[in-house]
């Protein structure tokens, strides 16, 4: 079971935009009440998806310049990135159904 | 199809709390909600004013606790949309995104919605730029200068909110004067980042890929101007969730439902509880108060 793991900006470009699959990041702050009901749900869809995306997550307050580069103005946020490039985005709190059907057109 | 004693619509506190009284009481129950289980307070960093919690609590642990609580005593969830209610005789049934259910009593507890201030760029612009809570998003206007809509109780505490963050905010106001109380309103005007602009209304937010101004314009004078800003925080009230209940049951004028002392809508065996409810005090405390009222009752109405 693989689960999602926190990265620093510092090692953005090896383990996400360098990346051979595809990865979603998580965008979070500890201030945020609905990211705390989103992270369950991307724990799951960690270990249900393994081998085919790779889960990680990105603290927008300690990493304002990640932040700064996807222009994050609001969280919950999720991002797949697909050779390097953000290919869905994904805003606010959303139902794991839909949050599959989002990523399963996207891969 | 399956059956339920109770379908309980939403999983705010006025959900939650009708969960835990009905699911206690032994009646089997389903509650659908299409979002985050636990509702708008979710967004609330610090509830000060629910009984009980001395130091405060955020809106997520009180509301999670609420559903573990009701779960424990057999609750049952399901994230769906719901999409109808029809009602032959003593039969409803529950139309969802997913399911349709049987339902022996409904309590409905679907909150509000935000109010969109329907200009040009507003939805275009949501989540870059343009935000419905500040507490939610305050954090990314850091030494930015944003506007604050609205003039009541709401938007003056999110432009308080924003005097953490933002380097400038601009409050703007239809009337000449705020509805916010007056304790909020001494706040407001001591406050050196807050600048008030009166009897204006914002016509269009504009941008590229995030907003970067607002075309506002005064309503005594017909003038209109652009101001540059990072972000554009709505806060003109909410409208209850009842848009799929047209024609099922009576509603007030803003679309609330209307009930009896019983919280039973004009629909016998429908109840409803919380914000969705026509003069509900849109607090916490009042909409657990209202789940536990409506669950109650739906219970006498099930036993007949």
């Amino acid at each position: 079971m693989s689960k999602p793991v926190e990265i620093e900006e510092a090692k953005f470009d090896d383990i996400v935009l360098k990346s051979k699959t595809p990865v979603l990041v998580d965008f979070w702050a500890p201030w945020c009440g609905p990211c705390r009901m989103v992270a369950p749900i991307v724990d799951e869809l960690a270990g249900e998806y393994a081998g085919k995306i790779s889960f990680v997550k990105v603290n927008v307050d300690n990493n304002q310049k990640i932040r700064d580069i996807y222009g994050i103005m609001s969280i919950p946020r999720l991002i797949l990135f697909k050779d390097g490039k953000p290919v869905t985005s994904i805003h606010g709190f959303k139902p794991k159904k839909e949050l599959k059907k989002s990523l399963d057109e996207a891969l | 199809m399956k059956k339920y004693d109770v379908v309980i619509i939403g999983g705010g506190p006025a959900g939650l709390s009708a969960g835990v009284y009905t699911s206690r009481a032994r009646l089997s129950s389903l509650l659908i909600e299409k979002g985050a289980i636990g509702g708008q307070i979710i967004n609330a960093e610090m509830v000060e004013n629910y009984p009980g919690f001395t130091a405060g609590i955020s809106g997520i642990d009180l509301t999670q606790a609420m559903h573990q609580q009701a779960t424990k005593f057999g609750l049952e969830t399901l994230a769906a949309e719901v999409t109808g209610i029809s009602v032959n005789g003593q039969q409803k049934l529950v139309r969802t995104s997913q399911r349709d259910f049987i339902a022996g009593a409904i309590i409905i507890a679907g909150g509000s919605e935000r109010q969109k201030l329907g200009v040009p760029g507003e939805t275009q612009y949501t989540g870059k730029g343009v935000s419905y809570c500040a507490t939610c998003d305050g954090a990314f206007f850091r030494d930015k200068t944003v506007a604050v809509v609205g003039g009541g109780n709401a938007a003056v505490t999110e432009a308080l909110e924003l005097t953490k963050f933002a380097s400038r905010i601009i409050l703007i106001h239809r009337r000449h004067e705020l509805r916010a109380t007056r304790i909020l309103q001494e706040k407001v005007i001591s406050q050196p980042k807050i600048e008030i602009l009166w009897d204006t209304v914002v016509e269009e937010i504009l941008g590229e890929t995030f907003v970067n101004k607002i075309r506002v314009r005064n309503i005594n004078t017909g003038m209109d101007s652009v101001l540059d800003v990072s972000g554009v925080f709505i806060s003109i009230g909410s409208q209850p969730a009842t848009g799929y209940l047209k024609g099922l049951l009576a509603l007030d004028a803003v679309g609330a439902i209307v009930t009896s002392e019983r919280l039973e809508t004009s629909v016998p065996g429908i109840f409803a509880a919380g914000d969705i409810r026509s003069g509900s005090i849109r607090q916490t405390i009042g909409a657990a108060g209202d789940g536990a009222v409506a669950a109650v009752n739906a219970g006498k109405y099930i036993s007949g």
